[in-house]
């Protein structure tokens, strides 16, 4: 329905009355408009729609759901956190903590039930 | 959009035709792309939810600074809170709970969905668009019914605040007026869409140009209403894979792979078919 | 949300029609919009829009009356237009049945690959290839999908008048590297010029011929149960270098085109199992038509593990940007192998020796259920049909 989506800042300039980026998103880079969201900085990131930056993500609220996300299936899910893992990654690299304390899943060959 | 069946034809015929019809990333390229063009007529389907809806506005407002008199924007906005409460003010309702769509919350938030979930006592959470965050609002919903609860719980909070994206609710409000809405298949919700403000109607090509009034008609076979309502499954309509398919679909529902007709095309065609059950055969365990 | 710090200035305060900007703007001389000129805008040039009032049309436009871009592009549509009209148009003359992208000729007890293929991609140069490397590997490759080795290429040009003739020395040098490497002769070749308007700035066609190896037999229909799919390496990089530079989707991405021969890889495989039963190159309408030509050919299904299937990550970022399936998105460079399961292991070793196999996998088995369907074991568990492409793969950007 509405597809957004995440994307790192790698660089704004402001260009007229627009506050416009580039945002990467895994390798490909795409301009968008920040007018919608002032306050972010280079680095942070954010939820693209249509060319506009339309949310700022939460880093520790990403990481919450993966620690959820992957005590549900600790190996077989990662590949499918990919963009997840993207999201959050960065700066909060994932805990072992986590992925030791969950229990033990399906084989990954065999996936969630 | 190109594909989507209009009454006689779609875009990409009247592409074929000499149309000169483009896709564009962004609504600003769509202002570009008549700042660069004067002599030419330059018409935007501002079309979507509330999610699309700051980047619509922020066109027609930046067609506005810069003096454009040769873009115009038809404009077809649906909002959300609307049309659950159609839904569930229907005596065939058969929702028991709802995901908010997160990037529409993206913007408007959710303050718009408590009421409905009071109301109604819906639960409704507010879900991402992962395949993960998909079945973790399920699960949620699924615990509140549960334990009897009707509430408005995010599961996308990495992306969603409760008060959503102000700045952008407040140029979708400079720009559009809040109105009646006809919804393909549906019909008339009251309220339950955006139409430009007076002060903008210059940028209105129902106003610019003279197209009457427009009356669209659905295949007759088409059920894409009550499907959309949940009253009836694909598997309920007879259109459905013969009349009707991703090659040649005969409502919106078809269209893209998230449509509901399109997605039972793709998972259930040949394999091990769902059942038409009823979603409201699934019991609701006491708590 | 961080509070409403920038001030909205009130647009309507003025008599002057134009609003001022929405947020405080660090250059408060109105300037113009975020690159106004820079911008590679679609050139204007060319007629008034059509009357709007016509294209309301009152009147249902027959179905399929006329062409659309999507009859080319490799999927759904490009295969009704073959079934529905050329097919049955040039029935007398095909004798062999439906013609594919490559035939086999007896001549004088040798067995020839024949084909041709025209290139009509625009802009003519993009990352990681051209027009004329593109002509001369997807011919190559046509005859290698026979189990043939290239004997020799014709090079025909339609070109539009205003072509800069450096831009043709440099296809033409081009076309003669991309021989080079796939060790193949231009042996004829033809020259037209049309007028400005009547071509993209140069069409290239490009005829071959090749010999099939002795005791090697290949065909879509020859796919077995039980049959191991193999796939030459990551799909998706020609479709979306293309489509970075496309006018009004421009997007930065460090791709380049996989264009390449893979004479030498169907040499390798052919080598390590005579037997082979299906050879393909997914080119367009990508991995997913080629496998669904395959089904239905064949009359079997495809069953595909979803986390087999070797995605980029910029690849997998574009598709999710502009809402495509990498499954529908075109290769240049890849092939799928369909061998006997007790050869797979030897097939995947030999492909892998080979520079264009090195990351060859085997993603799915050929199964009795779902007969003409693909299907995929999707990460999360779920199946899920893999559909031919329909028509134009369109950008869905909401």
């Amino acid at each position: 329905m509405c597809l957004g989506i995440p994307g790192k800042v790698v660089e704004i300039r402001d260009d007229g009355p627009l506050r416009m980026a580039r945002v990467d998103f895994g390798g490909v880079r795409k301009e968008a408009c920040l007018a919608y969201l002032p306050e972010v900085q280079l680095g942070d990131y954010v939820i693209v729609h249509v060319g506009f930056a339309i949310s700022q993500l939460d880093e520790e609220e990403a990481m919450k759901t993966l620690e959820i996300l992957r005590m549900l299936d600790p190996e077989g899910m990662d590949m499918e956190l990919g963009s997840m893992v993207e999201e959050a990654a960065p700066k909060a690299p994932r805990p072992p903590a986590a992925a030791e304390a969950a229990p033990a899943g399906p084989p990954p060959a065999s996936g969630p039930a | 959009m190109l594909r989507v069946p209009g009454s006689t034809t779609d875009l990409l015929s009247l592409k074929a035709r000499g149309a000169d019809v483009r896709i564009v990333y962004s609504p600003l390229d769509a202002v570009r792309i008549a700042a660069a063009n004067p002599d030419r007529q330059v018409v935007f389907f501002a079309i979507g939810f509330e999610t699309t809806a700051p980047a619509n506005a922020m066109a027609v407002w930046q067609a506005a600074r810069l003096g454009l008199d040769n873009f115009t924007v038809l404009v077809s906005h649906v909002l959300v809170p609307p049309a659950m409460c159609a839904i569930l003010e229907s005596p065939t309702c058969q929702v028991q709970a709802f995901l908010a769509a997160g990037h529409v919350c993206a913007v408007m938030g959710w303050t718009e969905y408590e009421p409905i979930a009071a109301r109604y006592h819906v639960p409704i959470v507010v879900t991402g668009f992962e395949p993960l965050d998909l079945l973790e609002g399920i699960l949620m919903a699924i615990r509140q019914l549960e334990s009897g609860r009707a509430e408005v719980e995010n599961q996308y909070a990495r992306a969603v605040k409760r008060e959503g994206n102000l700045q952008a609710q407040k140029t979708v409000f400079r720009v559009f007026d809040i109105g009646d809405r006809k919804w393909r298949g549906i019909g008339m919700i009251p309220a339950s869409g955006y139409h430009l403000r007076p002060e903008f109607a210059r940028f209105d090509a129902e106003e610019r140009f003279d197209v009457g009034t427009i009356h669209t008609s659905e295949h007759p076979a088409c059920i894409a209403g009550q499907i959309l309502q949940g009253t009836k499954t694909p598997l309920d309509c007879t259109a459905y894979g013969v009349l009707c398919s991703p090659q040649k679909p005969l409502g919106a529902p078809m269209v893209s792979s998230e449509g509901v007709c399109s997605a039972y095309h793709a998972a259930g065609r040949g394999l091990a078919t769902p059942r038409a059950v009823p979603l409201f055969e699934l019991t609701r365990s006491e708590p | 949300m961080s509070p409403d710090r920038r001030p909205m200035a009130d647009p309507f305060a003025g008599p002057s029609a134009a609003p001022t900007e929405p947020f405080a703007a660090p250059d408060p001389a109105g300037s113009a919009l975020p690159d106004p000129a820079g911008s590679a805008l679609p050139n204007s040039a060319g007629s008034a829009l059509p009357n709007p009032a016509n294209l309301a049309c009152p009147a249902p436009i027959p179905e399929r009356a006329r062409v659309l871009l999507g009859h080319g592009s490799g999927g759904q549509l490009s295969a009704a237009l073959m079934r529905e009209v050329i097919g049955p148009a040039l029935a007398a003359a095909t004798p062999g049945g439906p013609l594919n992208d490559a035939a086999v000729v007896e001549v004088a007890g040798q067995r020839l690959a024949f084909t041709t293929d025209s290139f009509v991609v625009s802009p003519l140069e993009f990352p990681g290839g051209d027009i004329g490397e593109l002509a001369v590997n997807g011919t190559v490759n046509d005859l290698a999908m026979m189990g043939a080795q290239p004997l020799a290429l014709s090079l025909a040009y339609v070109i539009e008048e205003g072509l800069p003739i450096e831009d043709l020395r440099r296809v033409t040098e081009s076309v003669a590297r991309a021989a080079g490497r796939a060790g193949v002769r231009i042996v004829t070749g033809d020259t037209k010029v049309v007028g400005r308007g009547a071509a993209d700035g140069l069409f290239v066609n490009t005829a071959g011929i090749g010999l099939v190896a002795v005791g090697v037999s290949v065909g879509a229909d020859r796919a077995a149960v039980g049959d191991a799919v193999i796939l030459s390496g990551p799909i998706g990089l020609h479709g979306i270098a293309i489509m970075s530079i496309r006018e009004g989707l421009d997007f930065e991405v460090e791709i380049a085109s996989d264009t390449q021969p893979l004479n030498g890889l169907v040499a390798a495989i052919v080598a390590a199992c005579p037997a082979v039963h299906v050879l393909r190159d997914p080119t367009r309408g990508g991995l997913a038509s080629a496998l669904n030509e395959i089904a239905s050919a064949s009359g079997l299904g495809i069953e595909l593990r979803e986390e087999t299937i070797p995605i980029p990550g910029p690849v997998h970022a574009a598709c999710e940007m502009l809402g495509l399936d990498p499954l529908h998105v075109a290769n240049e460079g890849k092939l799928v192998a369909i061998v006997p399961a007790s050869s797979a292991e030897a097939v995947l070793v030999a492909m892998r020796a080979v520079p264009e196999g090195v990351e060859a996998v085997e993603i799915g088995r050929v199964v009795a259920d779902h007969p003409s369907m693909v299907t995929i074991r999707t990460i999360v568990g779920s199946q899920r049909i893999v559909d031919m492409l329909v028509g134009e793969q369109l950008p869905r950007i909401c």
